[in-house]
């Protein structure tokens, strides 16, 4: 078993990988490995796609390396395998990025990808710190994770999910904001599990055992 | 809804702890690891480590305390101190920090903060602030410990480094660091009302009673404390607890 943290130059992966790697020995997992490499990501049990900064600079990192994309697109799609998006690798599972300018995701979870409009405007952007997840449907990447425990949330912009049914779990800023989506193999989070220490690695070993 | 998150701050010279925790039984109180992980323990809701010798022959020793850090405590992490360049970022990104913080830097050369934002992201790019009171209603930039004057605006600074591209303000007043006499309200809402992004507040908390002013009048979205943490005056659960019971919201779980 080998899961795989997608690395293409988006912010700080060490964290992250130690948490999966902690998990993972937990859990018996198997091993979890930082790559670029196409070739790796196409035998990859598990994927992992993590992500800061702007939806557009992720969305180009990713196509800059030759062949990851097609990769990811031929594990999730033809052989089914189990991912995770993170933060901005959560917002690329949608259909449209809204962030200075128009970018298509990978349209597994349709929606759009626009910036957070609090309607208390004494409210704050970046929505940064923990907020409490109300969780939406049941799913194994969630047991247990409950409504009112804590995650930690950096970003500006959120996704808006088409399919309510696609919604997992959502956090409350002068509004709901979407905090977890899943559909068939894939999950995302817009919050970081490996920053939201008990929940967060409580959803990192759920993720390393779920057979979707 | 988000929580008012209470930060302890760990003041750090080669890679040892100065001013840390001294309630606790540790194996090796000085160093800074087994301490991140007692304040994780504790329920801080983020940690900061700051470099107050930083230099450039020392640098090492920081990378390899956010390395150790992150390998042990899954909760956000901010460190600065000698923060100069975008490089200096990337290489505490790269170690294990999810935050740096600018200081002096940007005060010499705010575009530093642009470039770093534009690179790595406002999420991660926190400017610190050190400001006193000149007149009433009137805070001035210092540098070096609070003991260079500047002549820059606080305020007007704050609007400049969040234009640049800063995702946090971490606004320490030097009229009160140290002397437990609570935030400087007047200053920390100024800031925090100025700017979209959000401000912790720091400097001068000897009660919990502080904490509570530093939000509900100072309108600041964190708080950040040393001495009260480190000295066992205060655990961050009874902090929590006394926001709470002020209306405040907090991460109890």
């Amino acid at each position: 078993m080998s899961t795989v943290l997608i690395d293409y130059d988006s912010g700080n992966l060490h964290s992250a990988e130690k948490a999966f790697q902690r998990m993972a020995a937990e859990t018996g997992a198997g091993k979890v490995v930082v790559t670029a490499d196409p070739d790796t990501v196409a035998r990859a049990d598990r994927i992992v796609l993590p992500g800061d900064g702007a939806f557009p600079a992720c969305r180009r990192g990713l196509q800059a390396i030759d062949g990851l994309e097609e990769a990811i697109v031929e594990a999730v799609e033809a052989r089914g395998i189990p991912f995770l998006g993170i933060c901005v690798g959560m917002q690329m599972l949608t259909t449209w990025g809204r962030e200075y300018e128009d970018v298509r995701g990978f349209g597994w979870i349709p929606g759009e990808v626009t910036r957070i409009t609090p309607d208390d405007p004494s409210l704050k952007v970046p929505h940064m710190g923990w907020n409490d997840l109300v969780i939406d449907s049941v799913h194994p990447v969630l047991a247990g994770i409950e409504t009112g425990d804590h995650a930690y949330f950096v970003h500006s912009y959120a996704m808006r999910v088409t399919e309510p049914a696609h919604l997992l779990a959502h956090a409350d800023y002068g509004g709901p904001v979407t905090a977890i989506v899943g559909t068939r193999n894939v999950v995302g989070t817009q919050f970081h599990p490996e920053k939201s220490q008990r929940a967060g690695l409580r959803l990192i070993a759920n993720f390393l055992g779920w057979r979707p | 809804m988000l929580k008012t998150r209470i930060i302890p701050c760990l003041d750090v010279a080669d890679g040892r702890v100065v001013k840390g925790v001294n309630f606790v039984d540790l194996v090796d109180a000085g160093d800074p690891v087994e301490q991140a992980q007692a304040y994780d323990a504790a329920g801080a809701d983020e940690l900061c480590f700051l470099d107050i010798h930083a230099t450039h022959e020392n640098r090492g020793t920081m990378y390899d305390l956010a390395t150790r850090t992150a390998e042990q405590c899954f909760m956000p992490l901010t460190i600065g101190g000698g923060v100069r360049t975008v490089e200096d970022v990337r290489n505490l990104l790269l170690a294990g920090a999810d935050k740096v913080s600018f200081n002096s830097a940007a005060v010499a050369d705010p575009d530093v903060v642009a470039r770093a934002a534009d690179k790595f992201g406002s999420q991660c790019i926190v400017v610190a602030i050190d400001a006193k009171t000149v007149a009433p209603g009137k805070w001035e930039i210092f540098t070096h410990g609070g003991r260079r004057p500047t002549g820059i605006d606080a305020v007007a600074f704050a609007k400049t480094v969040v234009t640049k591209g800063a995702g946090e303000i971490l606004l320490t007043s030097m009229d009160r660091d140290g002397t437990k006499q609570g935030f400087n309200i007047p200053l920390t809402r100024a800031i925090a009302d100025a700017v979209p992004v959000p401000v912790i507040a720091s400097g001068g908390v000897g009660t919990l009673d502080h904490l509570v002013e530093g939000v509900t009048e100072g309108h600041a979205s964190a708080v950040l404390a040393a001495s009260i943490f480190h000295f066992g005056t205060y655990s961050i659960a009874e902090a929590k607890a006394h926001m709470a019971a002020a209306g405040i919201p907090v991460r109890l779980n």
